[in-house]
This record gives C-alpha cells, sequence and structure tokens, in this order.
C-alpha cells in the first residue's frame, strides 16, 4: 500500500528526515513513536504531499508519487488525514463538513452525500450533531467529526498525525475508540501518536523514530518488552 | 448642493462596487506561486499605495490619453482612477483576510483532495470574508472622502458644486462648510451602519 525509499526532508539548513524507509502493506497498522523534534510528523505530511520530500520515493498503492506526470489531487482522494488541531472548516455544519469534499471533489450527488455522512456519523457516534457547528463541539467531538470527513472520500490509507494530543485527558478514549474500530474494519492506517495503550493493543507494527532516523521497528509484544536499540530503551523508560 | 451629492455617491458605490471585484483578482494574484503573476500584482499595489491619488487621476485623465491616443471623458476617467486606486487598498483587505486564515484550514481542504482553486472557494474565502468586511467599510468611508478629487478634473460632484457655490454667493466659509457637514453626515451614517454589521457579525461568533 505505501512504500518509502530513502526519504530526505530538509527545512533550509535543517535536515529533518534522514533517509526514512519504510513499508505498510495494506489493511496494516502502524504505529510511529519518537521523542519531539525526531520528524514523526514531517513524515506523515510527506506521504500526502502536504510537505515536498527534499529527495527519495514514495509509492501509494504501486504510484510514484513523484513522477512527474501524477496528478497529487487524485491520490490525496484516497489517503484521509487527521489533524491534531481537528482543522474542521469552521463556517460550516458537521453535516456540511462532511458532505464538501465527495460534493465538490468527487462530484457525488448532494443527497448521495449527506445519506453517506449521516451513515459517517452514526459510525462515530455523533448521529446527533448533524446540523451543529463546530465550536459547539467538544475537542473529541470535533476530531470524531474530522475522521468522518476524511472517511467520506473513501479513503485506502489513513494518516493520523497525533489526533489526540490537543485533547482533554477525558476525551481522548472516545476518539482511540473510533480508531480502533476503523483498524479492525481492515482500514490500513499510519498514526504518529503517544498513546502507548492504544499502539500495544491496536498495532501491528511500531515504528521509533529518532533525528529523522527510523531506529527500531518491531510487532507491539516484541518492541514493548523486548527493545533491540539503546535509544529505544531510554525512551521507552522515560514514556512507561 | 444636492445634486452633487448624487454623483459624490455615484461614483464612490460604482467604483467601490468594481473595487470589491478587481481587489480580490489582484489579491489572488499577489499571493500566488506564480512570480509572473505575483510580482506585477506586488508592483501595482505599491505603486498605487505609494502615489497620491491626485496624481493618479491626472494620469488616467491628462497623461495616458496622449500615448494610448484615446480620447479622455472626465466621467470615465474619474471612475477609473477611483476604482483603479480603491482596488489596490481591497486587495491589500482581502490579503490580510485569507492570510489571518490559519493554514491547518489550507491543509485539510487540501487533504480532501481539492485543488487550491477549490479549496480558496470553498473554504478559505467563505471565512476571509467575514473577517474582511469592517475594513472594507473604513475603505468605503475613505473612499467616499476621498473621491472629492475628481472636481479637479471637472466633475460636478459635492466638492465641485461647493465650490462654485463659493464663487458665485463669495461666502467660501457657508459653501465650504456646508459641503463638509454633507460629508460628514454620510460618512457618519455609513459607520454606524457599519458598527452594526460588525455587532452582529460578532454575535453570529464563527470566527
Amino acid at each position: 500500500m505505501v512504500k518509502v525509499k530513502q526519504l530526505h526532508k530538509r527545512f533550509g539548513d535543517l535536515h529533518v528526515l534522514r533517509g526514512i524507509d519504510l513499508e505498510v502493506k495494506k489493511g496494516e497498522v502502524v504505529v510511529i513513536i519518537g521523542p519531539s523534534g525526531s520528524g514523526k510528523s514531517t513524515f506523515l505530511r510527506c506521504i500526502n504531499h502536504l510537505e515536498q520530500p527534499s529527495s527519495g520515493e514514495i509509492h501509494i498503492d504501486g504510484v510514484n508519487l513523484d513522477d512527474g506526470s501524477v496528478d497529487i489531487n487524485l491520490i490525496r482522494q484516497s489517503v484521509g488525514m487527521v489533524f491534531q488541531q481537528f482543522n474542521l472548516f469552521p463556517h460550516l455544519t458537521v453535516l456540511q463538513n462532511i458532505c464538501l469534499a465527495p460534493v465538490k471533489v468527487l462530484k457525488m450527488p448532494e443527497a448521495q452525500a449527506e445519506e453517506l455522512a449521516r451513515q459517517l456519523l452514526r459510525k462515530v457516534g455523533l448521529a446527533d450533531k448533524e446540523p451543529a457547528y463546530p465550536h459547539q463541539l467538544s475537542g473529541g467531538q470535533q476530531q470524531r467529526v474530522a475522521i468522518a470527513r476524511a472517511l467520506a472520500m473513501k479513503p485506502k490509507l489513513m494518516l493520523f498525525d497525533e489526533p489526540t494530543s490537543a485533547l482533554d485527558p477525558e476525551m481522548i478514549g472516545e476518539v482511540l475508540m473510533v480508531m480502533k474500530e476503523l483498524a479492525l474494519d481492515g482500514m490500513t492506517m499510519l498514526v504518529v501518536s503517544h498513546e502507548m495503550g492504544f499502539a500495544r493493543e491496536v498495532a501491528d507494527r511500531i515504528v521509533f523514530m529518532d533525528a529523522g532516523l527510523i531506529i527500531e521497528e518491531g510487532e507491539p509484544s516484541e518492541f514493548f518488552t523486548n527493545p533491540k536499540h539503546e535509544r529505544t530503551k531510554t525512551f521507552l523508560s522515560k514514556i512507561l | 448642493m444636492v445634486r452633487g451629492v448624487g454623483i459624490t455617491i455615484e461614483f464612490t458605490l460604482i467604483s467601490f462596487l468594481l473595487a470589491i471585484v478587481l481587489g480580490l483578482v489582484i489579491a489572488l494574484g499577489r499571493i500566488s506561486k506564480n512570480k509572473f503573476i505575483r510580482i506585477p500584482c506586488q508592483v501595482y499595489i505599491d505603486f498605487i499605495r505609494g502615489t497620491p491619488l491626485l496624481a493618479q487621476i491626472y494620469l488616467v485623465h491628462f497623461g495616458l490619453p496622449q500615448i494610448l491616443g484615446y480620447k479622455p471623458v472626465g466621467f470615465i476617467d474619474a471612475l477609473i482612477a477611483l476604482t483603479l486606486n480603491s482596488s489596490a487598498y481591497m486587495a491589500e483587505i482581502y490579503r490580510g483576510g485569507i492570510e489571518s486564515i490559519e493554514a491547518g484550514q489550507m491543509e485539510a481542504a487540501r487533504s480532501l483532495g481539492m485543488t487550491y482553486g477549490q479549496a480558496m472557494r470553498y473554504v478559505i474565502l467563505p471565512q476571509a470574508i467575514r473577517r474582511v468586511i469592517p475594513p472594507m467599510g473604513n475603505e468605503f468611508i475613505t473612499l467616499l472622502k476621498e473621491s472629492s478629487l475628481v472636481s479637479v478634473i471637472g466633475m460636478e460632484d459635492l466638492m465641485m458644486r461647493a465650490k462654485i457655490m463659493a464663487g458665485r454667493s463669495f461666502r467660501p466659509f457657508e459653501a465650504y462648510f456646508t459641503s463638509a457637514l454633507i460629508y460628514l453626515a454620510m460618512t457618519f451614517t455609513f459607520s454606524r451602519l457599519l458598527g452594526r454589521v460588525e455587532g452582529r457579525l460578532k454575535a453570529s461568533g464563527q470566527s
């Protein structure tokens, strides 16, 4: 589903990603952890080209993004993204937030989009919030709407960029629950998160990044109980 | 003088409406990634904002006809000069509004597969418009006052009527003071109206 080869990203003199190689199979849930500033978010944002990689290759579903003929908008339609700050559209209702892209981008008839939106809202447990505006919702509710909004494009891959980091503690659970159900439905997911409980329970694989490199990766049971690398051990000892 | 008031309002309204459209086009050009679009827009804005409106009116009415060979028509030239002038200020107002929208909004829209144009149209501009209404109101008031300069190329607006009356009556104080009061009445009324609109925007609250 995703294949990344020797990905580098520089912001001026700052060398943020220093050669990332990663493969994610269809249906796999990969959780990326690591200290802040390690390049986790930048890596995620490179995958749908919100950041332009400096060098390296990214393939999504067999398509090389850096092939000049690729329409990035078409790729992004099949790659959903959920942001730390939710980024819901404040001038639109919950229903309109979800319908906007299917209607404008996929040219889906409005009635059909609304039907889909209602279905997704039920899925994330917010069927009653249809006419509400984002500012009337709690953080956890906003993030669940944001997930529904991304799912409305029927993506093959979902990227989560610290989806619970901006939430009050009591709201984290409801968002993780939705993500867990999504994983059980077989969605391919790439998640940057500090939620170790979620990583342990839901991830097929944990990837540990530090200083722009993947230091270690492995299955959660193995990774958490028996980390190989010294830096992984230090990191885990601080957070567990 | 009443006739002059009508002409002043006419100039202000028409050029303001045109500048709402032209200003947006220039603002979008100004923030374009393509430098062949961005730089001309930047130069245009800098030129207009860095030169007096009076000079711009003379240029359009006397200067350009000489080079471009068209026949100067006072009314049209005055309208063009006011519109070109206001468009530059409007462009900067739009740009301020657009840039005040958090980057996450554009990113979220693009991540859903929208093109830059779609993201602008459906996500950024609807939010920016709410924020630019108050400064646009101020620009309207400025334009209303500045439009008095079209009297220098013979337009019979409020300012010109005052000038004529001052000459005829030999009572310049009364003539000019009356015209000043009329300008004040217009700008005051409008800024009150604007205050209400702002209040309602705040009340509706989705910033």
